[in-house]
């Protein structure tokens, strides 16, 4: 059983790695700050709850599996929002690639206010 | 048991955020003890005095199962997009053309617009880049939509999930401040028409019509 969990873990931890990295490449691959914000918020959270989760289940000891949950929680609650903060403060300094839009809704509201 | 839980949900948010903040304490340590559940308590008081919260109000209670089922389905989407954007980051070929698309809501809730932009920068496509209770909208970078038929996608998406956040009620918790100008505002037109009666003006003209 410990053999299995073991595996498992080791199993998750990697594809979780493997996610990382795939995050890692779409921040230098992708074209402006607003697609790089995807690479940075999913592939990378769920990279990070796997490896997570597999960590938990090769170390099976509490003290530091609850410290585990926590990381994974806090994880999923704040890269949302670091997300937005960066997109929407890329948006209004223009780190936008314009060319690459299909549509942009946003355009016409913003040029009033606040610009 | 259940019932209580709910009440204890609905009715009391301080409660809620002490247990919580308690119970983040007890899991930094790792042990359980009464010591580790003292120190917790103590350190979530503490924090709430020192940097208080603005008080909410609940109209209702909130559905424990359908939070559940918006979870579950946030996890799965977390899956499913981890490994879209992944392919989209490392695939060969020109980058990926996206669109920044606005979408109605149906609430002015606080809670609801900060729920869907958790949501929804974490579920297939999009990131979430403005987003505006008052005016009910938000605007979503949905990174490969090129053509209509993924906007509309994108939209049905939110309204899905929208659908999924009312049942479970987080439209009914209301931050204060808002809330009390709209709680008057709701009860007004219930309340105005006996005054308006009784208003001076108004009897005025039955008494000089009278003889």
């Amino acid at each position: 059983m410990s053999a299995f969990l073991d595996v498992l873990g080791a199993v998750l931890v990697l594809l979780g790695a493997l996610l990382a990295l795939a995050a890692a490449i779409g921040l230098l691959r992708l074209p402006d700050v607003l697609s790089r914000m995807h690479a940075a918020t999913k592939p990378q959270t769920a990279g990070l709850v796997l490896v997570v989760i597999g960590s938990a289940l090769s170390l099976r000891t509490s003290v530091d599996t609850w410290m585990l949950v926590l990381v994974g929680v806090f994880q999923l609650i704040t890269a949302p929002v670091t997300a937005h903060l960066v997109g929407r403060l890329a948006y209004r300094s223009g780190g936008v690639r314009e060319d690459l839009l299909y549509r942009d809704d946003l355009a016409d509201r913003e040029d009033d206010p606040a610009r | 048991m259940s019932g209580e839980q709910r009440g204890v949900f609905g009715r009391r948010p301080r409660v809620l955020r002490v247990l919580w903040l308690t119970l983040v304490w007890v899991l930094l340590w790792g042990t359980f003890s009464w010591a580790n559940l003292l120190g917790g308590f103590v350190v979530a008081v503490l924090v709430l005095v020192l940097f208080p919260l603005p008080a909410v109000t609940t109209g209702g209670q909130l559905r424990p199962v359908a939070l559940l089922r918006v979870v579950l389905d946030v996890g799965r989407d977390l899956a499913v997009s981890s490994v879209q954007v992944a392919w989209q980051s490392v695939r060969p070929g020109p980058p990926p053309r996206s669109s920044i698309v606005a979408v109605g809501i149906s609430d002015d809730s606080e809670l609801l617009t900060a729920m869907l932009v958790e949501c929804l920068s974490l579920v297939p496509g999009s990131v979430v880049v403005d987003a505006s209770a008052e005016e009910r909208t938000l605007w979503a970078h949905v990174l490969g939509a090129d053509d209509d038929a993924a906007v509309e996608r994108f939209r049905a998406q939110v309204a899905r999930l929208e659908a999924d956040l009312l049942r479970v009620g987080v439209h009914r918790v209301r931050v204060e401040p808002a809330s009390s100008g709209r709680a008057e505002a709701g009860t007004d037109p219930r309340d105005d028409p006996e005054p308006a009666e009784h208003r001076p003006h108004d009897s005025v003209p039955s008494r000089e019509a009278g003889p």
